[in-house]
């Protein structure tokens, strides 16, 4: 058994400590959010934030987060009551087939944290790491940008997330 | 003319015995200077012959001329790169054709002497991050076809930030002293013994490419110590493996293995460029197929008497960290570096990598940190950055078990320094 | 397309109608109806035999609307949610016509068992099919409520208004739909003509209504078949052969099977699967298996530099698909030129998946799919059931471009899961499996010669075009990938050409401009050394690129402006507008040329039959490394009546962007033995850092006109933009897809 820290809440997982955490979250925590994408770091479609960077999940093995915050886009808001970013999002309708999304909000949200005002240059640079298909990108910036606006002019909006 | 390589004196700084010879520079002051030669027009690009060009735009490949002189997402060849030294930061110059702030204005004799002995157009010394301690080997054939192809390249108004160097390293006539020193002037002599193709390799490497300037240890004034050529040294925070004997590859370089190298930036069984060796595969790519055989053919004439990765009695012995390490092993690395996939898709048996059994950690740390990326838009060996994937606590376990698994080799000493020493820098393609 | 359609049609009144529907005649609807007819909202469009969209292949009201007792409305479609948003857009259409809002209606996507059979989700015709249907069947719906509440009223029907759910009387008596209809089913033949809403009155259609699924996905909310979890639910990985003509010689399941979590390794010729408990067990057993595995390859692929010339020389079918002869001035130039396009992958990025479940002979499938319905009799064959058995569902998946690996992982699932009665199997494939073996968009050549007369206008029109075949999808067994594999393999089906005028490799072979002399011959070879199947604009896309840079071509050697010189040959009034939309859009007449950058435009009507589309964008090219990069675009489109005009914005610029990706970067590898582009490092794709500044997508709507797909509009246009741009920052005319850096520089030269 290993103990994981996952949106603010300790739970024990029964798997090999071998295997990455993207497959944990999925299969044994049932969260649906984060992707298999490639498996090999390539892609971002698995990204989630460990102690407040943006890692790839499915390099990542549960072995090493022992002690650690693991935050997945399930920890950012609902449907209901969505997060900031995912606010953002849904305001620019930035998605096609949505695969990719919750791997970029996850990176943006990493951003958004350590540099709120990140230029948009910074926010292609971010968000480089992650491939999007369906060719979403114009709308993926703009509702980055839109975010990060939105926590510069409301600081104390929910910038940090809800489970911090 | 700006800095190539200049990085690379990281190391060999003493600042304390530069001041010193402050003294000295007084009395040779007059070393300093060299006479400006006499104006010229700037030449229309039309007027170059077209076969020069091209053969300058193979040789500028080969001198690598590119990185020096291009800032990140800069114009190519504009400078603004910095290139930080022990003794300050120096940007590279512009090197486009722009009569300002390029060399739009050079003759091609002022060029001449600006590779051959490292004086500028106005007769002053160029401080040796140029290493036209190697370019005075170039024939001037080359430097007028390297010339003809800088000056048809697209001018760009772009004027490097001044250099940031510290006293007494601001003061240009020291560099004359330098030169006393350490520059001999003159081409190469031939070696009869050795065949035309090893020979070609010589004046290449020996000249354009430079290579001595990031593979061989510099002296506390950033001098190559030629007494221990190729033995290995830094480039921007690497260390440069030892392309002579000492060299710690898994098995000896070969004259094909290394073209392979050179030509695709992997090996199947040695290794996959990374850090500032990556651009320099990639220039490689446009080189003729010949040119990059005889720099394999000379640079695998050094190894000459490598004998394959010996195995340490130490490495056996069973850290805690190493059990620690290997369970990270499993998790993160194994599922490619175990799989035996090959050159395509593939990731390298971690039995065959340099950087585990190189002297110093400093080149592993990075790669495991910073990952493999090939340029944007481009084919190429991939490795994830796992910087926010792993503490600095457990990539020094996940070093000591691949230094002493694969590399068996002892552990390195003060691993945990270097790691913090190196801070992390998630690289993105 | 229609397989068994009557079969269906029973199994789904089996499955939905408990007994006691009100099965509705015409003759008991028509009268009470025909009174209504002039009243409804005045526009009354007369749709004429056949019945409208996907209608005439399921004429039953209830295959397409059905309302319950408590008013719920639940919609029908055949077609599926590909991530081109359009469940939202067919939700919208229903609400319009049934005069409610949106969360009203709930909508089921393909299911053999629920929905009505409209072949593949494919060829951007979803609008044009099944949202055509749904909104006559809506609309017919309506006039049948409007009848019930008529007679329960006592009141002439042409008094009633429908509003937010009910049907109200002048007199302010109102009846909820739910309540007119009881517990009974619509089972109602459509007629040919329905009675549809003005589009000026529309409320719903025509506005940029949020995508109804977004929310949930940017959540985390389960939205794909990836994320289905059935109770004792278990996980399969299979071992794929390491290149096409690899047979598996020597299997040790020893080891891995005494792995944890391993239920079970199921081997049948060269298809090998392992189930476990856990997904990272199965994964982790496959690549234990993939250890032990020995493989006996072969080289059956052809030399990658060679494959043009392949093409060219391999026996071929040709067709002239157009061959126009009138008098003409003589021609005083003469241009000729090949275009090459190079194999290319769909890369989803959510690799295939499926679950499948075999319990008391049933087989029920779970998949992303682009056809159930073809899926479903492709695996009742590889299985040897009766198709009535095996019931296909529909999820989303990420992004599918076309008949990617989808059916294939649909295929695993069911063998794996018949091996495994009662329980569900989950299998998805892996990223290099993906890579290598997904069907690819095939590779193709064309040439074209035209001639200018004195006038500078095209005389003359001559256009080859050689390609396999774009469709391999299911239906027959042989086109899934495990059947190829099993010991006794289904072999492929034969390839066939799509016939014009939609066409597979010559989709967009005949240009939309008038010529008063062309011809338009397509080869179709059917020899494929590479598995191909149907990407995204099938050969539109490299029959678009080839006839707009040729127009190009031809434009700057008659010196015209690229864009006066396709009006002067166009005739077409909305490609005209499409035309003029984009080019001032662009500000095309205040361009100013400066050294390095160059503009390029192109235009296209989809098919010839789908939306127009026209696309102007603005390239950099970096001189010393061939690095082209797009600064901006500007496109104008006209998909007919716009249902969602935010929704066909997102459609074309995505359309761009995976066009750029397509053009400045991709082709898949290989050498005589295996494909070598497996992975994203060695397939490499568009990313953020090359993404141009901006894009400006111009909606041109034409309410009441038929709904035009749009999907694959933008990506012909921007191939042909994007090199002319080239051509015009370089002076250097390229050819062969894609532009590479290095392709670039190597012909600009130094
Ligand atoms: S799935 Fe992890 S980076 Fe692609
Ligand atoms: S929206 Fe489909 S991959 Fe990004």
């Amino acid at each position: 058994m290993i103990t994981l820290n996952v949106n603010g809440q300790p739970r024990e997982v029964d798997a090999d400590p071998a295997t990455p955490l993207l497959y944990v979250l999925r299969d044994h925590l049932e969260l649906n959010g984060t992707r298999f994408g490639c498996g090999l770091g390539q892609c971002g479609a698995c990204t989630v934030m460990v102690d407040g960077e943006a890692v790839f999940s499915c390099i990542t093995p549960i072995s090493v987060l022992q002690n650690r915050r693991v935050r997945t886009i399930e920890g950012l808001g609902t449907s209901e009551n969505p997060g900031l970013l995912q606010r953002a999002f849904i305001d620019e309708q930035a998605a096609q087939c949505g695969y990719c999304i919750p791997g970029m909000i996850m990176r943006a949200q990493a951003l958004l944290e350590k540099k709120p005002a990140a230029t948009d240059a910074d926010i292609r640079d971010t968000l480089s790491p992650h491939l999007c298909r369906c060719g979403a990108h114009m709308r993926i910036l703009r509702a980055v940008g839109r975010a990060l606006r939105a926590a510069q002019s409301a600081p104390t909006a929910d910038a940090e997330g809800r489970d911090r | 003319m700006g800095a190539l390589r200049g990085q690379s004196w990281k190391y060999a700084a003493a600042p304390t015995r530069g001041a010193a010879i402050v003294v000295v520079v007084a009395a040779l002051w007059a070393l300093g200077w060299q006479p400006a030669l006499a104006a010229t027009v700037s030449l229309p690009g039309a007027a170059f012959d077209p076969a020069a060009v091209e053969k300058g735009a193979q040789l500028a490949a080969i001198g690598n001329c590119k990185s020096c002189h291009t800032a990140p997402n800069g114009k190519p060849y504009a400078g603004g790169r910095a290139l930080s030294t022990p003794f300050g930061t120096i940007y590279g110059s512009n090197i486009t054709p722009d009569p300002e702030s390029g060399i739009g204005n050079w003759s091609q004799a002022e060029f001449m002497r600006a590779m051959r002995e490292g004086v500028d157009r106005r007769g002053r010394h160029i401080y040796p991050a140029f290493p036209y301690d190697h370019y005075t080997r170039v024939n001037a054939e080359d430097v007028d076809a390297i010339y003809a192809f800088l000056m048809t390249r697209e001018p760009v108004r772009a004027a490097p930030p001044p250099n940031e160097l510290a006293f007494p390293f601001n003061i240009r006539s020291l560099v004359g002293i330098w030169k006393l020193l350490y520059f001999h002037a003159g081409p190469l002599q031939p070696n009869a013994a050795e065949n035309e193709q090893w020979n070609r390799g010589a004046y290449l490497v020996e000249g354009l490419a430079h290579c001595g300037a990031c593979h061989t240890p510099r002296n506390f004034l950033g001098a190559e110590i030629k007494s221990r050529a190729f033995n290995g040294g830094q480039a921007e925070g690497w260390q440069t493996p030892a392309l002579d004997a000492s060299s710690a590859a898994s098995s000896p370089w070969t004259v094909e293995r290394l073209y392979a190298y050179l030509r695709q930036g992997i090996d199947d069984v040695h290794d996959v460029t990374a850090g500032p060796m990556a651009p320099i595969v990639h220039d490689l790519s446009r080189v003729s197929a010949d040119d990059v055989r005889a720099i394999a053919t000379y640079v695998a004439s050094f190894g000459a008497g490598q004998t394959p990765r010996p195995t340490s009695q130490n490495a056996a012995t069973e850290l805690p960290a190493s059990g620690r390490g290997a369970a990270i092993y499993a998790g993160a690395c194994a599922s490619c570096h175990d799989l035996g996939r090959e050159v395509h898709g593939g990731a390298l048996k971690l039995s065959l990598s340099t950087a585990v059994a190189m002297p110093q950690p400093d080149n592993l740390i990075r790669i495991v940190r910073q990952g493999i990326v090939p340029a944007a838009g481009e084919s190429g060996p991939w490795m994830p950055a796992f910087a926010g994937v792993l503490t600095d606590a457990q990539l020094t376990d996940l070093a000591i078990y691949l230094r002493t698994r694969f590399g068996e080799r002892a552990a390195w000493d003060d691993l945990a320094g270097a790691i913090e020493k190196i801070a992390p820098n998630p690289s993105t393609p | 397309m229609n397989d068994a359609p009557l079969t269906a049609a029973l199994s789904r009144r089996q499955f939905l109608v408990g007994g006691g529907a009100l099965i509705v005649s015409f003759s008991l609807m028509a009268p009470s109806l025909r009174a209504q007819e002039n009243n409804r909202n005045a526009a009354a469009a007369p749709a004429k035999r056949p019945l409208p969209g996907s209608l005439k292949d399921e004429p039953m009201l209830d295959a397409w609307i059905r309302i319950d007792s408590a008013g719920n409305i639940t919609v029908f479609t055949g077609k599926a949610e590909l991530g081109q948003g359009i469940k939202t857009a067919l939700i919208q259409i229903a609400a319009e016509e049934l005069s409610v809002d949106i969360s009203r209606i709930a909508l089921i996507t393909a299911d053999t068992q629920l929905t009505p059979n409209e072949g593949y989700t494919a060829g951007s015709h979803s609008m044009q099919d099944s949202g055509t249907a749904i909104k006559h069947a809506a609309a017919q719906v309506g006039e049948i409520l409007a009848g019930l509440a008529a007679q329960r009223f006592g009141v002439a029907a042409d008094g009633l208004t429908m509003q937010n759910g009910a049907v109200c009387a002048a007199d302010g008596r109102c009846a909820g739909y739910g309540e007119l209809v009881g517990d009974e089913q619509l089972h109602v033949r459509a007629r040919e003509t329905s009675t549809l809403k003005d589009p000026r009155s529309y409320v719903t259609v025509g506005k940029s209504v949020p995508r109804v699924d977004i929310p949930r996905k940017v959540t985390g909310g389960a939205s794909y078949v990836q994320d289905l979890r059935l109770p004792g639910m278990v996980h399969a990985r299979v071992l794929r052969p390491p290149s096409p003509g690899a047979r598996l010689v020597a299997l040790d399941t020893a080891t891995a099977n005494q792995l944890p979590g391993v239920i079970k390794i199921i081997r049948d010729g060269n298809f090998v699967a392992v189930v476990a408990a856990r997904e990272f067990q199965a994964v982790t057993a496959m690549r234990a298996l993939a250890r032990t595995a020995s493989w006996q390859e072969r080289p059956t692929l052809p030399a990658q530099d060679d494959i043009y010339a392949l093409i060219l020389r391999s026996p071929a079918q040709d067709t002239a698909i157009l061959d126009v002869h009138n008098p003409a001035p003589a021609a005083v130039r003469t241009l000729e030129a090949t275009y090459r396009r190079p194999y290319q992958m769909h890369g989803s990025i959510g690799p295939a998946c499926a679950v499948a479940l075999y319990k008391d002979e049933g087989l029920t499938v779970w998949t992303h799919t682009q056809g159930v319905y073809p899926l479903r009799k492709a695996i009742a064959e590889m299985l040897r059931m009766p198709a009535e058995q095996v019931r296909c569902i529909h999820m989303e998946g990420a992004g599918c471009y076309g008949h990617n690996a989808a059916d294939d992982a649909g295929g695993d699932a069911a063998l794996i899961a018949r091996a495994l009665p009662d329980r569900p199997v989950r299998v998805q494939w892996m990223r290099e499996d993906e890579h290598l073996w997904e069907p690819y968009g095939p590779a193709m050549v064309s040439k074209v010669a035209a001639s200018l007369d004195s006038d500078g206008l095209i005389s003359d029109w001559q256009y080859h075009v050689w390609s396999n075949t774009h469709s391999m999808r299911p239906g027959p067994a042989g086109n899934l990938l495990a059947a190829q594999q099993l010991a006794t393999p289904f072999a492929p089906a034969p390839p066939m050409p799509i016939p014009q005028p939609e066409g597979g490799g010559d989709r967009n072979a005949i240009p939309l401009y008038k010529f008063r002399n062309a011809r338009v011959v397509h080869h179709f070879v059917p020899g494929m050394p590479l598995r191909v199947s149907a990407l995204r604009a099938l050969g539109a896309y490299m029959n678009i690129f080839s006839i707009e840079c040729f127009i190009d071509e031809l434009a700057r050697a008659a010196g015209s402006d690229a864009v006066d010189f396709r009006l002067r040959h166009m005739d077409d009034a909305r490609a005209r507008d499409v035309m003029r939309a984009a080019a001032e859009r662009f500000v095309w007449s205040a361009w100013q040329a400066q050294k390095g950058r160059g503009r390029g435009f192109a235009f296209a009507r989809y098919k010839n039959l789908g939306a127009y589309a026209a696309v102007a964008c603005e390239v950099e090219v970096e001189h010393e490394s061939g690095r082209v990069r797009v600064v901006r675009a500007a496109a104008a489109v006209d998909s007919g009546q716009a249902v969602n005009p935010d929704g066909i914005r997102n459609q074309i610029e995505g359309g761009i962007v995976q066009s750029l990706s397509w053009s400045l970067y991709e082709s898949v590898t290989f050498d005589a033995t295996r494909i070598t582009s497996r992975d994203w490092a060695h397939y490499p794709i568009l990313r953020f850092s090359a993404v141009p500044e901006r894009i400006e997508v111009h909606v041109i709507d034409r309410p009441g006109q038929p709904f035009l797909g749009t999907g694959e509009a933008a990506h012909g246009p921007t191939a042909g933009a994007l090199a002319n741009a080239i051509a015009d920052a370089t002076g250097v005319r390229m050819r062969e897809l894609p532009f590479t850096a290095k392709r670039v520089k190597a012909a600009i030269g130094v």
